[in-house]
């Protein structure tokens, strides 16, 4: 209470609801005050638990949750200082924006002309002004996200949770109030704590992004840490745009190694420092669908590119700017292109093509 | 309640004849199949009834049966002033009396029924089963039965003790069946959101629940009132001396032979229709007043 910090810190946090298995399973995580943090993972992983635990509507099993220097395991809200943005607004029907928006305060025992007065200054924050008098169910889902944004600032929270707060809106609307999201943030300064599971919101957003598989942290760091060096085959996969490609270590030289595949010579991949690396090994790599360049057969390679993989392509997809070439490179795995569309345009390929894919050495990355 | 019903499907007729033909050419010969059905329903319905009331309005000449002679106020005057006729005043007074009482008992319950069932708890299933049960037990037999433990217990059986009971075990099931289906329309994220933004319990039980939840009282409400109104199988062993209205018309039944008996039955209906009035107009005007702050 002391402190206006909100900095969040989480240390071996668990939650189980049957005592058998855990939702949350021993998460330790850091997040900076201030900061927009984006929790990711396909439904189930536990990432709306974690939120809750931090709102305080839920309590953890074990471990710690600690904002701005104090642990607030069993605080209720309003003692956190929290506020929570529910994933459907919650927004009470029978009250108006205005009255919606005051209820916080009302609660709190304000006088009404108090109240309603802070009500409308936050109402002209989220430019609702001319909807003050309306109920939730005459507003669009965009005008309906504004209101619940504006109830739970109001209250003046040092940490405000937002649990999947653009899933029930449409694809232009959620880019939309995405940027309102991100300015309302700067605006009030707050850390924001955003679950999602979808990746681009995820990446477009956050400062921090936490990706998370069954209740355990997968790798969390800035969103493009986490899209360009996935720590692992699940995040590569997860977030997307990467080619994944597994095989044994052949040899091991100095600065890279030699990964055993369908190509006459191997994949040469550089080693990085933190991966040792022995011949036998089964190693994943990725390399970024946007590195894969394709080449037609017998036509010299790009220079810094020493693997080439022969390929048929599967499939092709117009994206606009790019164009997405599916290829059968290797067995078991999706391999993609994404060639930019004046690239391919100049020479295209039809489904059925014998095609070389390479990219440049240095871009192969190992995978732990 | 027989009134709410039959509006219903007045009101929605023209709405669904509408929707299979679209206006401009002759309605399908199904639309005049559908109408004469429903016609031949209301006349069913309403038929008998509004034989009572007519009957009623005859003169002092007047008999239990058609032809109608002339017609006047008498039979009301009669049935007012008339001992003969029953302690009619003294036992419509008890009605309303014992129908408030079992409104104000159901509505409490169901409400905190409604509340109780949010979540699972041990025995739940038990104890809505059991609820039910009451519904299907035999009334007369339910309050032959309280009648006969309170005479065991050595308990004077009355109209605000045992009758009072025996009413609540019939109301008391309805009222929360009732409950249920309104509280299957609150999204318990609301109260979660009043917790969120830092209201106590009671508070977020009295803001957001019960004002949500306000309509749905109402219609728990009036279930109470109308059943414990017109109750008569489990208040006839348990109303001891004194009788309630049904009772009262039962009996005038085997005594009186004169259209007091019909007054009487026009005087109840006309009861039953204000009941119904205040209390859909009381839904209507809760709703109004949301609208209104709208506009305002």
């Amino acid at each position: 209470m002391k402190s206006d910090r909100g900095d969040i810190e989480l240390a071996g946090v668990c939650k189980s609801f049957d005592g058998i298995t855990n939702v949350v399973d021993g998460v330790n995580l850091k997040i900076a005050d201030g900061a927009y943090c984006c929790f990711i993972g396909p439904s189930g992983c536990g990432k709306t638990t974690i939120l809750r635990m931090i709102a305080g509507h839920e309590d953890p099993t074990a471990g710690e949750i600690v904002i701005g220097g104090q642990n607030v395991v069993g605080l209720a809200p309003v003692q956190r200082r929290t506020a929570m943005m529910f994933q459907s607004y919650a927004l009470f029907p029978h009250l108006t924006v205005r009255e919606n928006i005051a209820f916080a305060l009302r609660v709190r025992g304000q006088s009404k002309t108090d109240r309603l007065r802070a009500a409308d200054a936050m109402i002209e924050k989220v430019r609702l002004t001319q909807f003050a008098d309306r109920l939730p169910a005459q507003l669009s889902g965009g005008q309906q996200q504004r209101v619940a944004l504006a109830r739970a600032a109001i209250t003046e929270p040092r940490v405000l949770l937002l649990d999947e707060p653009l899933s029930a809106l449409d694809e232009q609307l959620r880019v939309q109030m995405r940027q309102e999201l991100r300015r309302m943030q700067r605006e009030l300064g707050i850390t924001f704590i955003h679950v999602t599971h979808t990746q681009l919101e995820a990446i477009a957003l956050a400062d921090l992004v936490v990706v998370m598989e069954q209740g355990k942290i997968k790798q969390a760091g800035a969103a493009r840490d986490v899209y360009a060096h996935p720590h692992d085959r699940y995040v590569a996969e997860f977030m997307g745009g990467q080619n994944v490609l597994s095989g044994r270590v052949e040899k091991v030289n100095g600065a890279s190694f030699t990964l055993a595949q369908a190509a006459p010579d191997g994949i040469e991949v550089p080693l990085q420092a933190r991966s040792t690396v022995k011949v036998g090994d089964k190693v994943d790599i990725a390399v970024r669908r946007d590195d894969v360049e394709l080449v037609r057969p017998g036509r010299e390679l790009p220079t810094g590119c020493t693997t080439s993989l022969p390929s048929r392509v599967l499939a092709i997809e117009y994206q606009g700017y790019f164009v997405k070439v599916m290829l059968d490179t290797v067995p078991d795995d999706e391999f993609v292109a994404y060639v930019p569309e004046k690239t391919f345009f100049a020479d295209p390929f039809t489904v059925g093509d014998v095609v070389m894919a390479t990219w440049a050495t240095g871009s192969a990355l190992p995978l732990a | 309640m027989s009134a709410v019903l039959a509006d219903m499907p007045d009101s929605v007729a023209p709405e669904t004849t509408k929707a299979i033909a679209p206006s401009k050419g002759g309605r399908p010969w199904t639309f005049y199949v559908l109408a004469t059905l429903f016609s031949l329903y209301v006349i069913a319905l309403y038929g008998p009834m509004f034989c009572i009331y007519i009957l009623s309005f005859q003169d002092i000449r007047g008999g239990l049966v058609f032809p109608m002679k002339g017609h006047s106020l008498h039979w009301f005057v009669d049935l007012f002033t008339q001992v003969r006729t029953g302690d009619v005043k003294g036992s419509f007074d008890r009605s309303i009396k014992l129908a408030v009482i079992v409104t104000i008992i159901t509505v409490a319950v169901s409400f905190l029924a409604g509340l109780g069932f949010r979540k699972r708890f041990c025995g739940d299933t038990f104890v809505f089963y059991m609820m039910i049960g009451s519904l299907v037990a035999p009334g007369l037999v339910l309050g032959l039965g309280t009648g006969l433990l309170f005479q065991a217990l050595g308990l004077n059986a009355s109209w605000y003790t045992s009758a009072l009971g025996a009413q609540l075990s019939w109301t008391l099931p309805f009222g929360v069946l009732v409950m249920f289906a309104v509280m299957s329309r609150f999204d318990h994220v609301w109260e979660e959101a009043a917790y969120d933004l830092g209201a106590s319990r009671w508070q977020s039980i009295r803001l957001v629940m019960i004002t949500v939840l306000a309509p749905g009282l109402v219609a728990v409400a009036l279930f109470g009132f109308t059943l414990s109104y017109d109750e008569f199988a489990r208040s006839l062993q348990t109303a001891g001396s004194l009788n309630t209205l049904p009772l009262e018309i039962w009996s005038m039944t085997l005594n009186v032979t004169s259209p007091s008996l019909y007054a009487l039955g026009t005087v109840t209906t006309i009861v039953s229709f204000i009941v119904i009035g205040a209390s859909l107009g009381s839904i209507v005007l809760i709703q109004k007043k949301r609208g209104s702050r709208v506009r305002g």
